[in-house]
């Protein structure tokens, strides 16, 4: 299968944004993909909070990421829910600023041939309700950003 | 807390394990309770304090007619018990409860008045990985491996190994869900569940429970039963994101707990004569090993195929076949603790010839938490 994870989502798996993570969701809709770093210590940071999780500063900013990472780790499921038809890789990623995040890997087969660790990636984004879209990565043709 | 001052006095399963439609989840509870209870002695009026995790304590009191005067509903995943035991350890040596009944029960099979409980769509899990796909512990608590394996030099062969010897150890306990032998062939030709693991690599579905009754050392020597007493202790969390963990191939939290737990009994690795390293899935042991120091980094699989953990080897791991094919109803904690004990009181099924210390590490929500217990039959 090439492409994505054909996902017809089911409502129960979407995000719902809370007031320390809006902005992240605002700018995956507007195709950013957005990480947080602390004023005090510069340290870069995922998942969203209000303040570091490294020396606990509450004054810090929101950054966008290059969007560029790699294949970090992954299992490809074949015990499919309804909603999905056919295995599917449920992938870590690791990003060029540092944070690591899950995501799924679209434009490759779902197969451990075709995904290989450190493959380089970028990210994609697929808008999955009028609300949610999520960041989703694709092997990397050099732009990202 | 002194090594030696709480002993475990009763200990036991549910009188069935494995397919037990006809019993709530409650009911496997107070099953397991009144048979920990009757190898001790007691009865629910002589405990004082009480644990358990899935029930709350107060549905426990209630059920069995306990009045505690102390309570923990500690609830981290499977290795929740291993919690308790700690907890119950420290509030007895403070004296403030004397008897501590510690009960796991869970229809994990049959779902027979249990709950499921899903991931919180606003929670960070709900949000940074529910909507890529996630389907549960056989989706999330494999992830890290494959970094694992390029990492370290770790063949599927090796992964599927692990639940090959354990097979071979469930093939002497007849309480065993599944006991006829397998081969690394077998496990490899089994159907995937998430890529690279394979069925026979993932743990049992089940129905049942167990329970321990805790009590001072001096007051231990009064009961029917061979005291076991506790040496050393640890828990530990880390994150409930498995994509959040520090190190794909190390649990920070096996580490914490694991440290502490062997400096508390001031035992080394070379004191140790049996091991439960709780197996929800065919990773664990390897990476359990090695966080908790039996071998070097990228060692374990190496040293389980060369049968050190296998009946007859230096280091009997997983001694009732473990979760991959004794038994694992969800939380599996509890079982691991009982063949402790059983192997301590010299009567378990594949028993270890003259075992006096053995190390009892737990997981739970996936790499998220974690808790060891050292034990010994004999007093420091």
């Amino acid at each position: 299968m090439i492409g994505s994870p054909a996902m017809s989502m089911n409502p129960k798996t979407l995000p719902r944004p809370t007031p320390e993570t809006r902005h992240f969701w605002e700018g995956t809709k507007q195709g950013e993909l957005r990480l947080q770093q602390c004023d005090a210590c510069a340290h870069v940071y995922f998942p969203p909070r209000p303040f570091c999780p490294e020396c606990a500063s509450r004054q810090v900013s929101v950054v966008r990421a290059s969007g560029r990472a790699t294949l970090y780790s992954y299992v490809i499921n074949h015990r499919l829910p309804k909603w999905i038809d056919a295995p599917y890789a449920i992938a870590v990623v690791q990003l060029e600023e540092g944070p690591r995040m899950m995501t799924n890997i679209l434009g490759v087969p779902q197969t451990p041939e075709a995904l290989v660790l450190d493959m380089p990636l970028e990210v994609v984004f697929e808008s999955v309700s009028a609300d949610i879209a999520l960041p989703k990565f694709r092997p990397a043709r050099g732009g990202a950003r | 807390m002194k090594p030696g001052a709480v002993a475990i006095v009763g200990a036991a399963e549910t009188t069935k394990l494995g397919l037990v439609p006809d019993m709530s989840q409650i009911q496997l509870h107070a099953d397991a309770a009144l048979n920990a209870l009757a190898d001790c002695g007691l009865t629910p009026k002589d405990i004082d304090g009480i644990a358990c995790a899935a029930e709350w304590p107060t549905e426990l009191a209630h059920y069995l007619g306990i009045t505690p005067t102390w309570v923990d509903g500690t609830m981290v995943g499977g290795c929740s018990f291993m919690l308790h035991v700690r907890h119950a350890a420290a509030a007895i040596a403070e004296g403030l409860c004397t008897t501590v009944l510690i009960t796991h029960g869970e229809s994990g099979r049959s779902w027979v008045g249990s709950q499921a409980v899903g991931i919180n769509q606003a929670s960070l899990a709900g949000q940074f990985e529910l909507p890529y796909g996630v389907l549960g512990a056989p989706t999330m608590f494999t992830i890290p491996v494959l970094r694992y394996m390029k990492d370290h030099g770790l063949t599927h062969e090796q992964l599927a190994n692990v639940a090959v010897v354990q097979r071979e150890w469930a093939g002497m306990n007849p309480r065993a869900t599944h006991r006829d032998p397998i081969t690394v062939q077998d496990v490899l030709a089994s159907k995937l569940i998430a890529y690279p693991f394979h069925v026979l690599e993932c743990c049992l579905v089940t129905d049942g429970g167990g329970a321990l009754v805790l009590t001072s050392a001096e007051r231990a020597k009064d009961f029917p039963t061979r005291p076991v007493y506790i040496l050393g202790t640890g828990e530990s969390v880390e994150t409930p994101l498995i994509s959040q963990m520090q190190d794909f191939s190390s649990s920070r939290a096996f580490r914490v707990s694991g440290t502490k737990a062997f400096a508390e009994a001031g035992i080394t690795h070379a004191d140790v004569d049996h091991l439960m390293i709780y197996d929800a899935f065919a990773h664990l042991p390897i990476y359990g090993l090695e966080d908790l120091g039996f071998v070097g980094k990228g060692e374990a699989g190496a040293f389980i195929w060369e049968r050190n953990t296998a009946p007859g080897g230096r280091l009997p791991m997983n001694t009732n076949g473990g979760g991959l094919s004794y038994m694992h109803s969800g939380m599996y904690g509890m079982y691991a603790l009982q063949e402790s004990v059983r192997q301590l009181r010299g009567v378990a099924p594949a028993q270890v010839t003259g075992a006096k210390t053995s190390v009892c590490h737990g997981v739970g929500g996936m790499f998220g938490a974690s808790g060891t217990i050292i034990m010994g039959n004999q007093l420091p």
